[in-house]
């Protein structure tokens, strides 16, 4: 990349309403409604509605009309993987990061410099969406969502393991997931499949909608059915999928002593795992863990690093140690409740906001 | 290694008792001796090795990974047995991972020089969950919310005993417990022990509710004070003596003076004390005797401990449980007259008619090393438990002082995601005006939704950050119960409290008409 003598920050600016752009005058993931959104993934901290005009790719525009309806924003600019958009002069692109479907890095470029907006991201494969792609760049926008050493996410495969093995432990009872609804209980059910389960799986009402519009948007998921209406012995030894937040609601009552599994990065550590009132705690995350993001930083070699929602201060720490130049980002909306496991945020919008 | 993590993370996960009780019987039936012996005796308690200093734990993991980070890490996940598991580097083809028995031998002959080195190995051999599993039982204290009576519990369950069975022959034997799981098994006879310094379990009391008294008629009871130390049962018998804190845990090693002076023939109930020139000291000076393994010389001599004694359950061969409390305390007395042990002495009964007498006496009791009244039934036998009727507490009241709110820490555990630890101030005149200066800490005494409400608070009104710390602007009265306040050079306002705990949330006052220090020296008991 050739250098231009303007500095990234000049143009590209934290604000209230979130990171602006000031030569394309848009925002990216902004917090409040603006007249331009470049819009990074569907989860409610970076998709919000009200916006005038939207640019996102198709899938994440499709997730925002699910939710939102006529608040998913004025106009629609849908912009697939790999094609750019001129933006007030500034080159607007899209590159898979592997969060959920649909879940893009911004590629912005403008006199030269080319600057990464990764949104949430994660490195490893995921049945039910287009894995990351790494794009070198002279500034690299990271998430820290994860971002202490103690977070190293096992294997997919052995933690769902976990939850098959309980099933067989104990056959009278109902494993309920507790999973968000957009994107971990689609991977999830996917992870399932290729775990080679393939019993209907169950579903809590709320996650339907975006479950089905996986599907329809070309993953397949098997059969899924809903619970409600199923008598409680119909659902001994099933897998039943909730939004976190159900878990502990009297909702919950209508199945047959449900053994709590939940699936989530936070669920590493065990004290926030019981806090969660998890009885299986199972990591599955669709954030990158410590390894994801430190090899990211050098994968992309960007000059600068800016970290931004999660524990932004060790890995400026560690960027700085391996010679790049490091900067913490607060961005309003994403700030600490992320960070301190979204509990709050978490429990009172099912679905929003997943780790 | 793996057995016994998998058990200690399904009890850490298992929130209902029952569970827990099943997780431990499957444990004990799938386990060989010795592996289930010295888990059982790491969850009751019973193993004495060597254990590692949370120090020496910290040095190995800042040798093989950043210390920035590290201490980070620790700070997000409050835990320090966790947060190295977690952190620790693997280094694939490492060793052959060591089972529980292994460690557990390995350390009761290792040196202490050699302990960071055995540590080291092992780390690298165990996955996340064996490393926590090692450092938990290794750093001592395994804290996940399983009792040692929850363990025997789970233990008689499995075999369908009688945990007074086990209880009592509890204390005559050692980890790996073979005898015993044979017996459990119909194997082998129960285990003969010497049934002499065993612990009996203690008679406990219910706090006075308003309206008790009312329904209580005062000849019918005998009133003691009730001394700010901790109850303990000293067992003596056939040249041994073992001295137990109130839920049968052992603590004879950390006070050998009492032990030493009880070379009679008697099972006894009292209060622990540090006793300077026949004063109690503070709570404080007790603390520092509390939860050691050893104690040194210079401690024992400048923290001297004592036991004022309240109740005799044995006398040589004698059972006088049955008794009546009334016949108990003459025996006690005779007994105390012909015996005059060392370090001890009798808890006085306090004389009153009425219950008025009584309330006018326990306003009045400001003094060191007295929490309150202990009202007992002068015809109430000795049980096990607590009974509802025969015995009551009547704590004296509380202190109460509105102060400010200055810093909230991060809890640990449970509360990892809150700030639940809370240091507050009052008023006083300074070089600037007025100023607030700390007080005292407290991180209880509120409910579940205001921590949730004080939390938003911290975050909402921070004004500076020292990694866990938050220091906050001054708008938020607590008002804070307190059982006394002492002078102390330790704290930067010359006081500290006993026993702080918040006793209401001020939300509507304002911070500027919080108590003044003032207020708080007026408090001190000299």
């Amino acid at each position: 990349m050739k250098a231009a003598n303007s500095r990234t920050e000049d143009w590209l600016k934290v604000t209230p309403k979130g990171l602006y752009c000031e030569p394309g005058d848009f925002y990216v993931d902004p917090a409040r409604p603006v007249a331009r959104a470049v819009i990074t993934h569907g989860h409610a901290d970076h998709a919000r509605p009200g916006h005038d005009a939207v640019l996102a790719t198709p899938e994440t525009l499709e997730i925002m009309k699910a939710r939102y309806g006529d608040a998913a924003g004025r106009r629609h600019q849908p912009l697939a993987y790999g094609r750019t958009q001129d933006v007030g002069g500034v080159t607007v692109g899209f590159a898979p990061a592997g969060h959920v479907l649909g879940s893009a890095q911004a590629v912005l470029e403008w006199q030269g410099r080319r600057v990464v907006v990764s949104g949430d991201y994660k490195r490893r494969p995921d049945p039910t969406c287009a894995g990351f792609e790494v794009v070198p760049c002279d500034v690299f926008i990271t998430e820290a969502t994860f971002g202490l050493p103690v977070f190293r996410h096992p294997p997919d495969a052995e933690e769902v393991g976990k939850l098959l093995q309980a099933r067989e432990t104990f056959p009278e009872r109902c494993l309920l997931v507790g999973a968000y609804a957009l994107g971990k209980a689609q991977r999830l059910i996917g992870l399932l499949r290729a775990a080679g389960y393939d019993r209907p799986i169950y579903l809590h009402g709320a996650l339907k909608k975006l479950t089905d519009l996986y599907e329809t948007l070309g993953v397949p998921l098997g059969e899924l059915r809903p619970v409600l209406g199923l008598a409680k012995a119909e659902l001994k030894g099933e897998i039943v999928l909730a939004p976190p937040s159900a878990l502990a609601d009297r909702w919950s009552r209508r199945l047959p002593e449900p053994l709590t599994a939940m699936a989530s990065g936070w669920m590493t550590v065990r004290q926030r795992a019981r806090q969660r009132g998890a009885e299986l705690p199972l990591v599955i995350s669709d954030h990158a863990d410590w390894d994801e993001l430190t090899r990211t930083l050098e994968d992309v070699a960007a000059s600068e690093v800016w970290v931004t929602h999660g524990n932004e201060e060790a890995l400026v720490h560690y960027a700085r140690g391996r010679g790049f130049a490091a900067r913490a980002l607060s961005l309003l909306g994403r700030g600490e409740e992320e960070q301190e496991g979204g509990d709050a945020a978490e429990a009172e919008t099912p679905g929003e906001g997943a780790a | 290694m793996k057995p016994f993590a998998e058990l200690l993370d399904r009890l850490v996960f298992t929130p209902a008792r029952n569970g827990k009780l099943r997780h431990l019987a499957a444990y004990f039936e799938a386990t060989p001796d010795p592996q289930r012996g010295y888990a059982l005796a790491a969850l009751t308690g019973a193993l004495s090795f060597r254990a590692a200093k949370a120090g020496q734990v910290r040095a190995l993991v800042e040798s093989r990974v950043d210390p920035v980070l590290f201490r980070w890490s620790y700070d997000f996940v409050g835990d320090l047995a966790e947060t190295v598991a977690l952190i620790w580097p693997q280094r694939p083809g490492a060793n052959r991972p060591p089972d529980l028995a292994e460690v557990v031998e390995t350390l009761r002959e290792a040196k202490r020089d050699e302990v960071p080195g055995l540590l080291e190995g092992w780390l690298d051999a165990l996955d996340s969950d064996g490393r926590w599993a090692l450092l938990k039982l290794i750093t001592g204290g395994l804290r996940i919310g399983v009792s040692a009576r929850l363990a025997k519990t789970g233990l008689a369950e499995w075999r369908g005993a009688e945990l007074s069975e086990i209880e009592e022959i509890w204390h005559g034997l050692e980890p790996p417990y073979t005898e015993l799981f044979a017996w459990l098994e119909g194997r082998a006879p129960k285990p003969e022990i010497d049934r002499r310094a065993v612990f009996h379990p203690l008679m406990l009391a219910n706090p006075l509710e308003d309206g008790d008294l009312a329904k209580l008629s005062a000849e019918d009871y005998l009133a003691e004070w009730k001394w700010d130390g901790i109850r303990v049962q000293l067992a003596a018998g056939g040249g041994q003596a073992r001295l137990f804190s109130r839920s049968g845990d052992e603590i004879s090693h950390t006070f050998p003076d009492i032990v030493e002076a009880a070379g009679f023939d008697a099972v006894l109930d009292g209060e622990l004390l540090v006793l300077r020139e026949g004063e109690v000291a503070p709570f404080n000076d007790l603390q520092q005797r509390l939860n050691r393994k050893s104690v040194t010389a210079k401690l024992l001599d400048a923290h001297p401990a004592h036991l004022r004694l309240y109740d005799i359950l044995h006398r040589g061969e004698d059972d006088l449980r049955p008794l009546s409390l009334a016949e108990r305390r003459d025996v006690l007395e005779a007994w105390y007259r012909e015996t005059l042990p060392q370090r001890m002495d009798l808890s006085p009964l306090v004389p009153f008619e009425t219950w008025d007498d009584l309330a006018a006496l326990r306003a009045e009791a400001r003094q060191n090393g007295i929490e309150g009244l202990m009202l007992k039934r002068r015809d109430s036998a000795y049980q096990a438990g607590r009974p509802k009727g025969p015995w009551f507490k009547w704590k004296r009241d509380a202190l109460l002082l509105d102060t400010v709110l200055m810093y909230a820490q991060r809890g640990h555990g449970k509360r990892s995601s809150f700030y639940s630890d809370y240091t507050f101030g009052t008023w006083r005149a300074g070089a600037e005006g007025e100023e607030l200066v700390p007080v005292g800490k407290a991180y209880f005494g509120f409910t579940d939704e205001e921590l949730k409400r004080l939390d938003k608070w911290v975050r909402d009104h921070t004004t500076e950050r020292f990694g866990p710390v938050r220091a906050v602007a001054p708008g938020l009265v607590l008002e804070v119960a307190f059982d006394a306040v002492q002078r102390s050079k330790r704290h930067k306002s010359g006081l500290a409290m006993r026993f702080p705990r918040i006793h209401r949330i001020r939300w509507d006052k304002p911070a500027a008409e919080a108590d003044r220090l003032e207020s708080l020296e007026k408090l001190v008991e000299e």
